[in-house]
């Protein structure tokens, strides 16, 4: 996955305003293969790579889960602490939202809330498919940063 | 697949650590984070029961500085070697960039060997990967013990595409370092040239 400077932003925008219109603690966005995508809210609370790591391990299992008993997805999760809670979702069918949220708001508005943020990150996943995808075809458009990298930059980064 | 943020200048890559059950997958992430400087390194993470042995994965996040200005991040994951854990392996492969293939040399466990790589390439297959075309690093570990196979014939029958092999003693960390560096070189190389 290639992110993108300007949908960046937007799913920045995106998640900070589901963040405040659900009164959730922190939320995050994260690549179903268990990377950190973008966050907001009281995010430095936790550990973003852990969570991402788990989460997506999670999903992992209990798509596999649902697979067995011949669904196709169990597209929500939700996790009940006794202070905290977790409310998990699949986004455009590649990301994953995770909203950790507690007494403040309530399963039912962080759904609601969650509802209409997935139709707009839906979105921006899709331009950046899109900017991905003629960037692999043109090739041209913009220059890898990568393509320049030298045998010493790799060496260099284990020289410690 | 390697996860480029162009935002906030990241590179993340998933590696993950294969191999038969109690051949040192996640002694190798161990000691990898034994000798990690704390701010170099993430949180170690161990799905494990009671008894120790991995159940669902071990996670490592390594922060190995920046190249080109892009800050590198390997995500280290070790996979349970159990015969019977199968599903929980093959979602761990699930967006892999490289692997790493933890074979015991003890001669008993050769066949554990094979059929773990048998069930690699299966696995990776069923993610639509090909084992020719992923970063792929073979270490044969536990050399220190009299029951060692001699690499040769270890070679002949583990080497799958002329990987670059090591021969390693992991709790010692003899050849661990090696065989990161050389499944993450590959990985690089391959961004360089996509």
């Amino acid at each position: 996955m290639e992110v993108f400077e300007a949908e960046f932003r937007q799913l920045e925008e995106a998640l900070r305003r589901l963040r405040h219109d659900s009164n959730a603690k922190a939320v995050f966005l994260i690549d179903k293969n268990g990377q950190h995508i973008a966050a907001a809210g009281e995010t430095e609370d936790f550990d973003s790579t852990s969570l991402a790591s788990l989460t997506a391990g999670n999903v992992a299992a209990t798509d596999g889960l649902a697979k067995l008993i011949g669904e196709r997805e169990f597209s929500v999760l939700f996790h009940e602490g006794q202070r905290d809670h977790i409310h998990i979702s699949i986004v455009a069918r590649r990301a994953i939202l995770l909203v950790i949220f507690d007494e403040r708001s309530s399963l039912g508005l962080v759904r609601l809330r969650v509802k209409r943020a997935s139709a707009e990150l839906e979105k921006v996943f899709d331009t950046m498919t899109e900017k991905s995808t003629r960037g692999g075809a043109d090739g041209a458009a913009e220059p890898s940063p990568f393509s320049e990298i030298t045998d010493e930059d790799i060496d260099a980064l284990f020289s410690e | 697949m390697t996860f480029i943020n162009y935002a906030a200048k990241e590179i993340n890559c998933k590696i993950v650590y294969y191999g038969p059950g109690l051949g040192g997958k996640t002694t190798n992430l161990q000691y990898i984070y034994n000798k990690t400087a704390p701010d170099r390194k993430g949180k170690m993470i161990s799905l494990a029961t009671e008894a120790d042995r991995t159940l669902f994965f071990d996670f490592l996040p390594l922060d190995l500085g920046s190249i080109r200005g892009f800050t590198t991040r390997f995500h280290l994951y070790t996979v349970p070697g159990q015969v019977f854990y199968d599903a929980s392996r093959k979602l761990i492969l699930k967006g892999v960039d490289g692997v790493v293939f933890v074979a015991d040399s003890q001669r008993e466990r050769m066949e554990a060997n094979v059929e773990s790589i048998r069930n690699l390439e299966a696995n990776l297959q069923d993610h639509g990967f090909d084992l020719l075309n992923v970063p792929f690093a073979l270490q044969f570990n536990k050399r220190d013990l009299n029951n060692a196979m001699p690499i040769e014939e270890m070679y002949r029958m583990l080497n799958y595409k002329r990987e670059p092999t090591f021969e390693a003693v992991a709790p010692q960390g003899v050849g661990v370092f090696d065989t990161l560096k050389a499944v993450a070189k590959q990985i690089l190389v391959e961004l360089r040239q996509r």
